[in-house]
Order: structure tokens, then C-alpha cells, then sequence
């Protein structure tokens, strides 16, 4: 059978190339904000945060999404206040927590003999994805795109400069609490399909590829946006042909963009 | 002349830590207020504080614009992060005008027709499409002023505006300044280093060293014992 035949008559292709659409333009375009504002971590350590719950969520046979959602969403949120406050480092704080939840994480699978499925999690697979997952990214990613279409100036103000953006009357707290909160569900159901160890790089290559070459707001945004939605694409297909893991094979793709993209900009530049 | 910025009693503390204490001063429309005083003396907070950008445990500073809205060009204090930040002279310039704007915030001609306006008045249209990134320090100061004039066509307020500019460069923002406040009566209130600018173009001096030492005019101010402070 043919790869687009495959596409459209199989429920659960059709299914994880939604999910994973959504996810990688979503993903990307929080990320632009993420990665310009230096805190693409909080990414990665929700991720963990994620992995952590969800195992734990599967030892005790808990339904895994209910639970992880409002957790993650917390963690988002006090990972954003983590990283506002001078006192403690924000980097190393992240680093703490996230090999914290992934210990948990591991040690629950083990100790509730659910090493299995929890690996699905550690790596992901497209095909683990379950039609829940799809009805809570289909209103996320409208969410996310409504967020940037009808807020687009406000958002590039709050990332650029952000004191600027308090005296011209914006509330600051407002945004950069939605962003994580959107981040935090981006990651939990990215997760499926990219795993824990890889989904930040669905947040934090479009955004740099794109930032190679283009210098206005505006390019990159749109830029990474296609450069992921691309990148997904392809990894899928290859992914499809090799037998490699899905989200083993998006990120290669992305970091094969990444190359392209740099050498274009260093050649453009001279 | 009438009052166009009432501050009164103004604190600041961080982690209760005082760094600002009980500050009072008036500003007249068309002043050209210099902030000065030696580093760590709460010069940014007190302004912060004033923008409502950091809270003040007592005191307030109350603005009276024309329109009743708070609408202040602020240019903060010069940020190294933001010189590898993807934004366009004209994306920056234009996001100025999105303090008087409601939801939802798409520039229409009038916003298009003000930042073209004041890029041109600071010279610095040619460079619309380029990243700020890429632009000479002095450049990008006048991208930033010409922003804070898109937000604002009653008050300036600079953090440090010329620190890091060669003498040149600073010279000329300088001139960007005076010709602001003469030719659009433009009140500006400006934390300065630099002394020497300070008296030559302000009217008013504020010295500031936790608490107000000195109030008043650049004549009143060079008879004063604390000009000497900061002048040797």
C-alpha cells in the first residue's frame, strides 16, 4: 500500500497526523515566545513533569491525561514564577525538578509493573495516540491560533520588552500566564507522539531554524511555523518508510532544517 | 504652566529592603527633568515605581495628561538581550502606538502614519526593515525614542538613554531630546550619568540618594552643596 493511501483510509494514521500537525504548529509558534524570552527549559521540564505524573497516573490505574493535565498546568505555572524571582536560579531549579519527576516517573513504572507502557511515554509513538487526546487538541490549537491572531502586536511587545509593554498599559502577568498554561497542554499531548526526551525540540528548533535567516517578528513566526509543520511532515513519511520511532525522525528532519537554514544565513550574510 | 506629574511620598522596597523613601516632587508641562545621583541610589525604581512597573509600599505619582489616559513613553534602560531579538526597526516603532489602542490591537493607517511620522522626524526611516540587532547603539536608542513617541505625545521618561554611546552618538540623541522638548513641548524626565549633559540641557535637576537631596531648578541646583558631589 501506498504511504497516501495509508494516510487516508487508516483511523489511526489519519488520527497521530492530526494530533501531530496541531501539536508541531502549536508547539512552534509558543516557542518563538518561549526561546525568545530565554526560557525554553520550562519546556523541558514540564515534559519530565509530565512523564513523572503520567507514570504514576499508570502504576495506580489512574486515567493518565486527567491527572497530568491539571498537574503540568501547575508546574507551568509555578516554573514561570520560578523563573521570575532573583532568588533562586531558575536553570538549575528546572534541572532539579525535572530529574526529580523523571525519577518518580521511573521508579513508579518499576515498582507498579508498568515498565512497558511507560516507555511509550519515555520516546513516544504516534500510534499510542487515543482519540481523547485529539478532542483536547483540536480546541487547543484554536486557542493558540486565536491567541496570535487576534493578540499578535500585544505578544510581540510582552516577548520583546516587557517593561515597555507594562507602561503601555498591557497586563504582562496575564499573557505569560496563558502562554504557559497553552505550553503545558502543547506538552503533555506532544508527548505522545514526540516522548518525553524529545518533545522540547518541537518548541525550540522552528523558532532558531527560523531565526537563521529571517529578522523581523513577523518571519519567524511565520517562518517557524512552516519550517514545523514541514519538519513534521517529512518526519512522518520517513518515519513511515524506515520503521524508525516518529519523533526520533521529526527531530533529525528539524535538525537537518536547522543546517540548511544556518549555512543560507552565514552565506547570506557575507 | 500646569502640573503634568504630581509625585507624592513615593517608597520603594526590595525584599524590605528601602530603596526609595518618601520622594515628593512636582513636574511642570515643558520641563526637562534630569534624575541624578550616584549608582544604586533608586533612580530606576523611583521612575518604575512612577510607571507602575515595580509597586511602591507607599506613596504615588499621579500623571495629568490631556486625554485621561495614561499614555507615557517610557524608554527603558538598555537591554543586551534584545540585541539578537528578531524585530524590526519598523515592528519596534510601531508597537509604541499600541498603548492607546483597544482590542483588538491591528495598526491601521492612523498607527502606520504616526511611527512613519516620528521615524522620519529621528532619521531613521531608511532603516525600517532592518533588526534592531543589527543597528549602531546610537540608532537603535532613536528606534526606541521613536517608539516611546508613538506612545506618547505629552511625556518622555529615559532610564540612562546614552550610557554605552560614544560621545558622538550621545551627542546626538541628545539633540534628538532638546529639539523634542522645544519644537513638541515634550516634557521629558531622564535618569542621567552623565552630569555635564545633565546641566547643559535639562531645566530642572533631581538628586537623588535613597531620599530627595535636591529639587529645582539647574540654577538653584549649581549653588547648591550637592552638585559638588556629583560634579568632582
Amino acid at each position: 500500500m501506498g504511504f497516501l493511501e495509508v494516510v487516508f483510509t487508516n483511523p489511526l494514521f489519519i488520527r497521530g497526523a492530526a494530533i501531530g500537525f496541531l501539536v508541531s504548529l502549536c508547539a512552534a509558534l509558543l516557542g518563538v515566545c518561549l526561546v525568545l524570552k530565554r526560557c525554553s527549559m520550562i519546556g523541558d521540564g514540564l515534559s519530565h513533569v509530565a512523564f513523572g505524573t503520567l507514570s504514576v497516573a499508570v502504576a495506580l490505574n489512574f486515567a493518565p491525561l486527567v491527572i497530568t493535565i491539571p498537574i503540568v498546568m501547575l508546574s507551568a505555572f509555578f516554573l514561570l514564577r520560578l523563573s521570575e524571582s532573583s532568588s533562586i536560579k531558575g536553570d538549575s531549579a528546572i534541572a532539579l525538578i525535572s530529574s526529580t519527576s523523571l525519577a518518580i516517573g521511573v521508579a513508579a513504572a518499576s515498582l507498579g509493573g508498568v515498565t512497558k507502557s511507560v516507555d511509550g511515554y519515555m520516546f513516544g509513538s504516534i500510534w499510542l495516540v487515543e482519540m481523547e487526546e485529539l478532542y483536547i487538541c483540536i480546541p487547543l490549537a484554536a486557542a493558540v491560533i486565536a491567541i496570535f491572531l487576534l493578540c499578535y502586536n500585544d505578544i510581540f511587545l510582552v516577548t520583546f520588552d516587557e517593561d515597555f509593554a507594562k507602561a503601555s498599559g498591557i497586563n504582562v502577568g496575564v499573557y505569560k500566564t496563558v502562554m504557559s498554561l497553552l505550553t503545558a497542554l502543547v506538552i503533555v499531548i506532544g508527548m505522545r507522539i514526540m516522548g518525553t526526551l524529545l518533545i522540547s525540540s518541537l518548541i525550540i528548533f522552528p523558532s532558531l531554524t527560523a531565526m537563521r535567516i529571517f529578522k523581523s517578528f513577523k518571519g519567524v513566526v511565520i517562518c517557524s511555523s512552516a519550517v514545523a509543520v514541514a519538519a513534521f511532515a517529512l518526519g512522518f513519511v520517513v518515519s513511515y518508510y524506515t520503521e524508525m520511532p516518529t519523533g526520533a525522525s521529526i527531530v533529525i528532519v528539524n535538525a537537518l532544517f536547522f543546517s540548511v537554514f544556518y549555512a543560507i544565513g552565514k552565506l547570506a550574510r557575507r | 504652566m500646569s502640573v503634568i506629574l504630581k509625585a507624592s511620598h513615593i517608597c520603594v522596597a526590595y525584599e524590605g529592603k528601602k530603596v526609595v523613601e518618601n520622594v515628593s516632587f512636582e513636574v511642570e508641562r515643558g520641563d526637562y527633568l534630569c534624575i541624578v545621583g550616584e549608582n544604586g541610589t533608586g533612580k530606576s525604581s523611583l521612575v518604575k515605581a512612577m510607571l507602575g512597573l515595580v509597586p511602591t509600599c507607599c506613596g504615588k505619582a499621579e500623571f495629568n495628561l490631556k486625554n485621561g489616559r495614561k499614555r507615557i513613553g517610557y524608554l527603558p534602560q538598555q537591554n543586551v538581550m534584545q540585541n539578537n531579538f528578531p524585530a524590526s526597526v519598523k515592528e519596534t516603532v510601531l508597537s509604541g502606538c499600541l498603548s492607546g489602542m483597544k482590542f483588538p490591537k491591528i495598526y491601521g493607517k492612523k498607527e502606520r502614519d504616526t511611527a512613519e511620522e516620528y521615524m522620519k522626524y529621528l532619521d531613521i526611516y531608511e532603516l525600517g526593515k532592518k533588526s534592531v540587532g543589527e543597528l549602531s547603539g546610537g540608532q537603535r536608542q532613536r528606534v526606541f525614542l521613536a517608539r516611546a513617541l508613538c506612545a506618547a505625545d505629552e511625556i518622555l521618561v529615559l532610564d540612562e538613554p546614552v550610557s554605552g554611546l560614544d560621545i558622538n552618538a550621545a551627542k546626538d540623541l541628545y539633540n534628538c531630546l532638546e529639539k523634542i522638548n522645544k519644537e513638541k513641548n515634550i516634557t521629558i524626565i531622564m535618569i542621567s550619568h552623565d552630569m555635564q549633559s545633565a546641566l547643559r540641557y535639562a531645566t530642572k535637576i533631581l538628586h537623588l540618594d535613597k531620599t530627595l537631596l535636591f529639587y529645582g531648578s539647574k540654577e538653584d541646583y549649581l549653588l547648591s552643596p550637592y552638585s559638588k558631589r556629583l560634579l568632582s
